[in-house]
């Protein structure tokens, strides 16, 4: 029941986002709220199994909602601009020392795997290419491998950001 | 005034997608021409939705029609979910062209390979 309401209620929230504009009642017309409302129960019955699999109701925490577009927006964007120029001054001169390398990322939950390896791929000059399930590794691929990480076996996900606690501002978010 | 700012956006959002494309042209394996592909066209579509948002927001305050607001709106869910799916595409590229034996050339170090022989 708790994981059928949760998933009818993010439907909801992200059905008011898309049709945001449409009228009078604050921001919505009568007939978007009505077929908005119907349509995230059926989402919600057919879907709550899979959104909702684990039944922890921790992404309900305003405070980690509110967290995760700060994320988004100082941490992330700052080192996605830094990757971006630093690979942008690779296209330009064609300097590339790529390989791949193991990394023990720390992450207890499937949703925080998810955040870390689509923030490292659009971070720093790296790319997550394979998981490990059981012992939560990833296999990440480098543009530019340095001398140090090359020597080492496995590799801690701090060391692959240069300004921010990456992981850190992950395991806040999502476990 | 807001009108150029949302075109320095776009400008630089074009600048940083012509410089993905010279990526995939130019890198010499796989990996290294999706890191050119997704993490600089990302950037640059962040750039091009901002100059839209921006210049939504200035037409919103300026004629108070809320089709601006729909058009910011709808473009921010654009650069979510772009970001979303490019970075997991790209990720399901990389595992793919791994495991049917495409291993990134150059290269000075491939810990997944040794474990692969492993198993």
């Amino acid at each position: 029941m708790i994981r059928f309401l949760a998933t009818a209620i993010a439907a909801f929230v992200a059905y008011l986002f898309l049709t945001a504009g449409s009228g009078t009642i604050i921001l919505w017309s009568e007939m978007e709220l009505i077929i908005g409302f119907i349509l995230a129960i059926i989402v919600g019955l057919a879907s709550y199994r899979i959104i909702c699999r684990s039944g922890s109701l921790r992404m309900a925490n305003p405070v980690r909602l509110i967290l995760l577009p700060v994320y988004a927006i100082i941490p992330l964007f700052i080192e996605m601009a830094r990757a971006n120029i630093d690979v942008a001054i690779r296209v330009i001169t064609g300097k590339v020392r790529p390989g791949i390398v193991r990394v023990k990322t720390g992450m207890k939950t499937d949703l925080g795997m998810l955040l870390l390896a689509n923030s490292i791929t659009l971070t720093p000059g790296t790319l997550s290419v394979d998981v490990d399930d059981t012992t939560r590794e990833l296999y990440v691929h480098l543009i530019n491998v340095p001398d140090e990480l090359r020597d080492k076996k496995v590799v801690d996900a701090r060391e692959l950001f240069s300004f921010f606690d990456i992981p850190g501002w992950i395991r806040r978010i999502a476990e | 005034m807001i009108e150029t700012a949302a075109m320095i956006c776009i400008g630089i959002g074009i600048l940083f997608n012509t410089l993905g494309v010279v990526g995939i042209l130019r890198f010499p394996d796989v990996y290294t021409r999706l890191h050119a592909e997704t993490k600089m066209t990302t950037f640059g579509t962040i750039f091009l939705a901002l100059g839209v948002i921006l210049y939504a927001g200035g037409m919103l305050a300026g004629t108070n029609d809320s089709q601006y607001l729909t058009l910011a709106i709808h473009t921010a869910i654009v650069v979510i979910a772009l970001a979303f799916t490019n970075a997991t595409g790209s990720h399901a590229i990389a595992r793919a062209a791994h495991r049917s034996g495409q291993l990134p050339d150059p290269s000075v170090v491939d810990r997944l390979m040794e474990v692969q022989k492993h198993d």
